[in-house]
């Protein structure tokens, strides 16, 4: 291209200097002049060129050692938007089919936990759009908030927290709404579950999943075997705790996980926690022997103990072709203190005990890159409530339905395809035996999930 | 209840200040790769103390943050990783749990090899429908070795900013290993002379720096785009266009499942070559000029 252009300037020289052939000999002589002089420059150029691009053939073909980068260049962007939080976003769907009539289901023998348990409903469902903003907020702190917007048009704030980042010796420290870090599934958000539903103990205990509006400290032991120590304090909102009308705190957790690699192919985890929870007139809706609904209510301490094991098998820690996960929590929670009846009506009370357990036990195999199998089996067991006012015959057994002696027990197996790490199809059958009468359901789902946004990084 | 807290913080309290006394010892490394944990190795001697998440028949994008890999972020003092969002799925993970206030991303003890280079293929449109792009370029860094030369001096100079007192041991140690490395350069680019221009394909994007400093020629990619198994019909698509042009040699990595790569190899009648890509990758690729030593032989070996 370069070397064009001294040809193109002597054609338009040329053309200028048509008219000067009319002119007179000393005129064209000093043309002729001026022409060489022309020539003379613009091969001195050409030749100038030329070298240089020499110059940069040869330093091509032989590239030095990359240079370190200069600094960062000055950013245009102002930084209102060169500040913004990691955003992420899930959306997920189902769509079911049940034998039964998903608006009866109860999980026999337990009060309600409250929370939105169950099959759901029947056909297409929009599940919970999960949204996700985190950021450091300085050298100290960071932030993270997920909201997740509902099919039925609700924003539920699912977490909301922030966390320490340059406490010492191994602890950090979390306050605001988080998922208590009891147990495995417990920390899970819904997106990363390996079922499209948590485990029956998991709906009956603590209505899917416990988050404290609290604080939590977690530590860190400097050895090579993982070990984390953590205790919690909250308002006790959450199920089986409410809030109450007092100063100080409602709800306490401490729990323990220990962990390591067995070779290079497993590695595992394991834990136990202890909940303590306090209830004030948590009430719930019962049929009592009158066929229509009263209301009910507990005052009391509620105790929960929970250990939980998981283990992963992948051939020498490649998890792309084939993985193995083996997964159990076992919990158990006994409740002390008052049951009501009919609240606002008899307003009858007595003393109650709950000594309830339930565990589940799953299995995940990815059998080839993208593919996974899982089956699962939920099992609960409400053991003999003790309830004063039926034990002294104030009442009939038959005004209690929900709190007696059950055991729920569910079967579930899985197929879920994942063409990327940012999408999920899954097909899920279900026997689900949690009903106290009326038979088994059958349950059939199908499940999408797709993330959009910054690239998730999952716990362990 | 209360004693048993009392226990608890009793307990915590002897453990932070029994564990927490800083002796003088090796500096704790964590390395994502084993190419790092390599050149942490030949840095560092004695004064370092280098443990590697992960092996060379591990794919580095996928990676479970396993409770080990936490253990061990908490007690590093310096985490050595590629970068350039090669970790994102896990390191992030162990540096948040790791409740160690060192390894923080901006603080010394956080130190990325891209960080230091001038990355290849950064996209310039970022859509995930492309694949799994990084937006910060490719992160496969490691098989220029003029790369890991940049990455050597850096990391020296972090060691030296970590661990002031061992400082002269890191740059003496530096300059021994650039001598080193420079001759074993040279050595390897006579060498590999005869692989300039010559066609080759790739399972996934990450020969894009050996490309680049032997003047290999990538004609195709097994995976139609990064992270993105191949379909029925594009296989079909490579086979008919390598066939007319068949490559000298199909790479394949270490991690990498043989089945496709030997599939291809079948039908268009070309040579599946094996690399070690990373240290540990084949019994010879000990440390990181035997990683290179392997490669430049293995890319030869069809040669004579």
């Amino acid at each position: 291209m370069i070397r064009h252009r001294p040809i193109a300037a002597l054609c338009a020289l040329g053309l200028f200097a048509t008219p000067a052939l009319t002119a007179t000999a000393d005129d064209a002589a000093a043309l002729r002049a001026e022409l060489a002089i022309l020539k003379a420059d613009y091969a001195a150029r050409v030749d100038a060129l030329e070298a240089r691009i020499v110059q940069l053939e040869a330093a091509a073909a032989n590239p030095q050692p990359l240079p370190e980068p200069p600094a960062a260049p000055p950013d245009t962007r102002s930084s209102a938007t060169a500040f913004n939080p990691a955003i992420s976003l899930i959306i997920g769907g189902s769509y079911a089919d049940t034998s039964r009539d998903p608006g009866d289901w109860r999980v026999a023998g337990f009060i309600p936990s409250g929370g939105e348990v169950g099959p759901g409903e029947r056909s297409f469902n929009l599940g919970e759009s999960e949204l996700t903003l985190s950021a450091n907020v300085d050298p100290y702190f960071s932030a993270t908030m997920t909201a997740a917007i509902t099919g039925e048009n609700e924003i539920e704030v699912e977490e909301a927290f922030f966390r320490t980042l340059a406490l010492p010796a191994g602890f950090t420290a979390k306050g605001g709404r988080f998922f208590s870090g009891f147990g495995y599934l417990n920390e899970v958000h819904a997106h990363a579950w390996d079922f499209v539903d948590p485990p029956l103990v998991y709906q009956a205990f603590f209505g899917n999943q416990m988050a404290q509006d609290g604080l939590q400290v977690k530590w860190i032991a400097p050895t090579d075997l993982f070990i984390e120590l953590g205790a919690e304090v909250g308002n006790g909102d959450a199920f089986p705790g409410t809030r109450r009308h007092r100063n100080g705190l409602s709800a306490t957790a401490i729990f323990a996980h220990i962990g390591g690699d067995l070779g290079v192919s497993t590695s595992w985890r394991a834990g136990a926690a202890w909940l303590d929870q306090r209830a004030e007139d948590r009430t719930y809706e019962d049929t009592g022997d009158v066929g229509a609904p009263v209301v009910d209510a507990f005052t009391g301490k509620s105790r929960t103990w929970v250990v939980d094991a998981v283990l992963k098998w992948a051939p020498n820690g490649d998890v792309t072709r084939r993985q193995l996960k083996i997964q159990g929590e076992y919990m158990r929670r006994a409740e002390d203190g008052e049951l009501a009846y009919d609240v606002g009506g008899l307003g009858l009370a007595d003393g109650y005990r709950h000594e309830g357990s339930g565990w589940y036990l799953q299995t995940v195999y990815q059998f080839h890159p993208r593919w996974r199998i899982g089956a699962r089996y939920d099992a609960l067991d409400s053991g003999a409530p003790r309830i004063a006012l039926v034990d002294d015959g104030t009442l009939s057994a038959g005004a209690f339905t929900l709190p007696r002696a059950a055991d729920p027990d569910r079967v579930s197996l899985m197929l879920d395809w994942n063409p990327s790490e940012f999408t999920r199809l899954r097909a899920q059958y279900a026997w689900d035996d949690a009903r106290a009468a009326g038979g088994r359901d059958r349950q059939f789902r199908l499940q999408y999930l797709f993330g959009i946004g910054a690239h998730g990084a999952h716990k362990y | 209840m209360k004693n048993a807290l009392r226990g608890v913080t009793l307990l915590l309290a002897l453990l932070a200040t029994g564990y927490g006394a800083p002796a003088r010892a090796a500096i704790k490394v964590l390395a994502t790769t084993s190419d790092w944990g390599a050149l942490a190795t030949e840095i560092g001697g004695d004064k370092v103390n280098v443990y590697v998440a992960t092996s060379a028949l591990q794919d580095v994008h996928r990676v479970d943050a396993k409770p080990s890999l936490v253990a061990r972020a908490r007690t590093a003092d310096l985490v050595v990783a590629t970068g350039a969002e090669l970790e994102i799925g896990w390191l992030p993970v162990l540096v948040r749990e790791s409740g160690n206030p060192r390894i923080q991303p901006g603080a010394p003890g956080y130190f990325e090899a891209a960080a230091q280079l001038k990355l290849l293929d950064v996209p310039t449109r970022f859509d995930r429908a492309m694949g799994d792009i990084h937006p910060q370029g490719n992160p496969h860094v490691q098989l220029d070795p003029r790369n890991i030369a940049i990455v050597a001096q850096a990391l020296a100079a972090r060691l030296a900013k970590i661990d002031p007192s061992s400082a002269a041991t890191y740059a003496q140690r530096a300059a021994d290993f650039d001598a080193r490395w420079r001759a074993a350069i040279a050595r390897w680019e006579s060498r590999a002379a005869p692989l300039k221009g010559a066609p080759i394909v790739v399972m996934h994007k990450d020969h894009v720096y050996l490309c680049h400093w032997l003047g290999l020629v990538e004609v195709a990619a097994i995976e139609p785009k990064p992270g993105v198994p191949p379909s029925a019909g594009y296989l079909g698509e490579l086979v008919a266009k390598l066939t007319a042009s068949p490559p000298r040699m199909i790479l394949r990595n270490a991690y990498n499942d043989p089945k496709a790569a030997d599939w291809l190899a079948a039908r268009i009648h070309a040579p599946v070559v094996l690399l070690p890509f990373s240290v540990g990758g084949t019994p010879r690729a000990k440390d990181l000029f035997g990683l290179f030593d392997d490669t430049i032989d293995r890319l030869l070996a069809l040669e004579s």
